[in-house]
């Protein structure tokens, strides 16, 4: 039960760091702990709630599901770098303005699942982003709002070309 | 004030905190890490009951990273003594002394043991696994039905028996009723244990200062008074050397205003060691620890006359607790609640509610939103959807015909609750309209032809909101508070500082607060900023719990408001050679109440007040700042009431529901953010219909909880969820004289009971019923007789 680590080097919100980490230790748990990156939440530990969602190398995963030496060499992104890159901004706003969140915990995870959908916007029905949606679990909003601020974005998105 | 045009009350504005939440910037307790912080983790007890015959600690002790290895009965020596959850207002409740942590006997599964703390919690857990703690099981008592049989062990032998608490209500002659009528309907629901399931678990950071003797708790708490005044009662610390912070909390949910043993422990460490402690539940620990809730039986009988008037119900709830009664607030409010609200939006006069609550050894059970309404709804509607079948009236006209009148305020329930400044029947033609209730049965009458099962349901409900001093924790003993306050300071830059007792959980209460001040003063909503959730800052409270924020502590705001604005009148006056009356505050500037022509502005008079007083006369002595308190004066609580209505269709063959629509009216009193108001309905809906349909604490026959993960434990994710529409009516309760009420239960209270009237609905062509909660697929295809 020793804590044997490993040195990883790995790119987190666009800036590289090369960090040694115990070898069991979580992704999500290496960003919040080590890396002072406390937007990505912890709700389950077990891959359901889906409040650690991050971003590796483009697709969303799991930072609970995922060991941290697993992201040795991969790209990192997390809610905060994708606030300070200005990529989802409008969803972001949108998200505000409907108050698609209200004790906040699982927006950061929202967020990120939600993001994929804009990439490549497409006329989605509200019945689509739910599902997107549905490995999310909020516990305060009901999702309507959420499912609103979605929706409008990408309206807004497609709208705006 | 609150009504001036542009006014900010009455208006939709955006939540600060949702600004920093988008950028992940939230600052949960977790988040905080003090340098030097240890973790604690703790063995539990694998038993649902178990003698503890040795606890060996010595191999754990040993291992990297820990500093302290703590039994159950190392930490009864740093406390005052055991808990006992009991309130004198419940006449002759009984619970036994419970220590907070397992000393000799562990009595559910989950039970905290040892506390093992080291430098990082994957440490401390390693270590606990090494504690070897020898146990001899003992008899469980599981289920409630039988739990006071004479052949069932009892759980605590000092008791005499596992009874924790009866109860009757008695309002006229039900037998007699019964005997008149043309139609009894009678019937047996169950409801399943559910638990709050906050997406940010129970989480606490001790700090000691062994110099000033000062213990600073972070936590993910409701009521930081409340913590603030059992931690130091329980630990021996005097309670102003005790600061209570909540900083972000990630839900509650009725939840956080409980206290556990393990986070006392963990604040037992902090203090010994003088080094930051901190506990976070993990998940399997929030399903074994948090507080359980909803396990009711309900015997219920309506007698109803052949023209579908109610005359009489008659309930027998047996309740089924926990291992211990939840300190401070027990575990026996939400059987008292059922017997208050059951048929509560109804006119009849005879009332019978009988109600025994009994201990298991299972997780403690006490308040979980919206306490006891889900089920006394769900029994309330459910019989009058039944009566309303067989007396083959529509189950709208059935409710038009009972709901309590509009202009029959104030009156007393049958349950004997006063009840007034209510809206049955004009919510319940809201919902007619919004519903298109005629069409949609058209509608339905169609699919049918085609195969297509719809249910429509219709639920109205009462709601018991901001409890008041008279009713539970005053009058009962607890050292929770009734009154909130609010503390309001003009600064000298015209900037307003709002301090006030009740706390945020993501509703936005620091919002709406920030509303009802900047209204009442005039002010800017930018120029207030809004101070919650810190014992060291703000008047004391009760926090946030039972609907009550708004209504008590927006009350409080609004006074303290009014008597700053009013102090600024007097000295613009003085200034302004002018008669207060004539002058009024507009926008952050003394204006003419006239022209409002700006005469001064707020920065001026804060600048004066502050700095410059000798501009002032002696006899006036500027505060700048005013506190006022709030709290209802007789009544028990603030009863809100409404109606909500749920379409869903009913796939017969495989059991499956499917959620179409859901509605919602309710009266709230005066709305201050409608958006926010909308938000907690919705919310509070989809929690109620995970309990509905999906969410069960089981246990098997040996007291182990089954289904402790987020993957066994079922609760309501986008995809299932219809979208909601609410609509509020707004009639202002008369105790205050903001008017408003609560609302963050009302969607929880009946989303239960009108997702089972639509779901009866849909299957009573086919003679199936569904009278058990969740309402799994099984569940249906039982009631259709397919399985
Ligand atoms: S914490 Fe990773 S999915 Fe829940
Ligand atoms: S906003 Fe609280 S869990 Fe989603």
């Amino acid at each position: 039960m020793s804590e044997s680590k490993l040195e990883i080097s790995l790119s987190v919100n666009g800036e590289q760091v090369t960090r040694t980490v115990p070898v069991r230790q979580h992704l999500v748990d290496f960003l919040r702990t080590e890396e002072g990156l406390t937007g990505s939440h912890l709700g389950c530990e077990h891959g359901v709630c889906g409040a650690c969602s991050v971003r590796v190398d483009g697709a969303v995963v799991r930072g609970c599901l995922m060991l941290a030496v697993q992201a040795d060499g991969a790209e990192v992104v997390t809610v905060e770098g994708l606030t300070d890159t200005g990529e989802i901004a409008d969803l972001q706003e949108n998200f505000v303005e409907r108050n698609a969140m209200q004790c906040g915990y699982c927006t950061p995870g929202m967020l990120i699942t939600a993001s994929e959908l804009l990439k490549d916007p497409k006329p989605v029905s509200r019945e689509e982003i739910r599902n997107h949606l549905s490995g999310n679990f909020c516990r305060c909003t009901g999702y309507h709002a959420i499912v609103d601020a979605v929706e409008n974005t990408i309206n807004k998105r497609l709208e705006e070309g | 004030m609150l009504d001036k045009p542009n006014s900010y009350v009455g208006r939709t504005l955006s939540r600060d905190a949702a600004k920093r939440a988008v950028a992940g910037r939230g600052r949960y307790t977790d988040d905080i890490a003090p340098a030097r912080t240890l973790h604690a983790a703790f063995v539990r007890s694998p038993y649902g009951h178990a003698k503890i015959l040795s606890i060996d600690v010595e191999a754990a002790k040993q291992q990297p990273g820990v500093t302290l290895v703590m039994t159950g009965a190392e930490l009864a020596e740093m406390c005052t003594g055991p808990w006992v959850g009991t309130l004198v207002c419940f006449d002759g409740m009984k619970s036994e002394p419970q220590h907070p942590m397992a000393i000799d006997r562990a009595c559910w599964q989950g039970e905290p043991v040892v506390m093992v703390v080291a430098s990082t919690r994957a440490e401390a857990e390693d270590a606990a696994e090494l504690v070897i703690v020898e146990y001899e099981e003992l008899p469980v008592v599981i289920d409630k039905e039988t739990a006071l049989d004479k052949s069932t062990p009892v759980i605590h032998p000092d008791l005499g028996d596992n009874l924790a608490f009866e109860k009757m209500i008695e309002t006229g002659d039900v037998e007699k009723a019964v005997a008149e009528a043309d139609v009894v309907i009678e019937d047996t629901f169950t409801f399943g244990r559910h638990t709050a399931v906050s997406l940010e678990p129970r989480a606490l950071l001790a700090e000691y200062d062994p110099g000033t003797e000062r213990l600073t708790i972070h936590t993910s708490s409701q009521c930081p008074h409340m913590i603030q005044a059992v931690f130091a009662r329980t630990l021996g610390v005097p309670e102003h050397n005790v600061r209570i912070v909540a900083p972000d909390v990630g839900g509650s949910f009725g939840l956080k205003i409980h206290t556990f043993g393990d986070e006392i422990a963990a604040t037992a460490a902090a203090i010994k060691l003088a080094r930051p402690v901190k506990f976070v539940a993990d998940r399997l620990e929030s399903f074994a620890t948090d507080i359980h809730a909803r396990e009711n039986c309900v015997k219920a009988r309506m007698a109803v006359s052949k023209d579908g008037i109610i005359t009489s119900l008659d309930i027998d709830v047996r309740s089924g607790a926990g291992a211990y009664s939840q300190y401070p607030r027990t575990s026996v409010f939400e059987a008292n609640q059922i017997l208050n609200i059951t048929g509560g939006p109804y006119g009849h006069e005879n009332y019978r509610a009988t109600t025994q609550v009994v201990y298991l050894n299972k997780v403690p059970t006490s308040q979980y939103r919206a306490v006891g309404h889900p089920i006394g709804n769900t029994v309330g509607e459910s019989l009058v959807d039944q009566a309303a079948a067989a007396c083959n009236i529509d189950p709208m006209e059935f409710r038009r015909r009972n709901v309590m009148r509009d202009d029959s305020y104030p009156r007393v329930s049958a349950a004997g609750i006063e009840m007034r400044d209510m809206s049955h029947q004009q919510c319940l033609e809201t919902l007619v309209e919004r519903m298109s209730y005629d069409a949609l049965r058209e509608e339905q009458a169609e699919l049918r032809k085609q195969g297509i099962q719809r249910g429509i349901g219709i639920a109205a409900f009462i709601k018991g909101t901001a409890p008041g001093p008279a009713g539970y924790y005053g009058a009962g003993g607890a050292p929770i508070s009734s009154q909130d306050s609010c503390t309001i300071k003009l600064e000298p830059s015209g900037g307003v500082i709002c301090m006030v007792g009740v706390t945020d959980q993501g509703q936005g209460v620091d919002t709406v607060m920030g509303q009802i001040a900047a209204a009442t003063l005039g002010v800017p909503m930018e120029s207030v900023r809004v101070i919650e959730g810190d014992t060291d800052a703000v008047p004391y409270g009760g926090g946030t719990y039972a609907s009550r924020a708004t209504a008590i502590g927006g009350e409080a705001t609004y006074q303290a408001a009014m008597t700053l604005r009013a102090e600024i009148l007097e000295i613009a006056g003085v200034l302004l050679q002018a008669e207060p009356d004539t002058l009024d505050i507009l926008d952050g500037h003394v204006v003419d109440k006239g022209d409002t022509s700006s005469r001064i502005s707020l920065a001026e008079i804060g600048r004066i007040g502050h700095f410059q007083v000798a501009e002032l006369p002696n006899h006036i002595q500027p505060t700048l700042s005013a506190t006022h308190r709030f709290r209802l004066r007789d009544a028990l609580y603030i009863f809100t009431n409404g109606i909500q209505g749920a379409y869903v269709e009913v796939d017969t063959d495989t059991g499956f529901i499917k959620l179409l629509n859901h509605w919602v009216i309710e009266d709230c009193g005066r709305v201050i953010n409608p958006q926010l108001a909308d938000e907690q309905v919705r919310g509070g809906c989809v929690q109620g219909l995970g309990g509905a349909l999906y969410e069960e604490c089981v246990y098997d026959t040996a007291g182990q909880l089954q289904n402790a993960t987020l993957a066994d434990y079922l609760t309501p994710m986008a995809g299932e969820m219809p979208d909601i529409e609410v609509a509020h009516i707004q009639t202002h309760t008369g105790v205050s004289e903001l008017g408003a009420k609560g609302v963050g239960e009302s969607g929880t209270g009946a989303a239960p009971a009108v997702v089972m009237n639509a779901v009866n609905d849909a299957i009573r062509p086919f003679g199936g019923k569904v009278t058990a909660q969740p309402m799994s697929p099984e569940t249906i295809l039982k009631a259709l007789g397919k399985v």
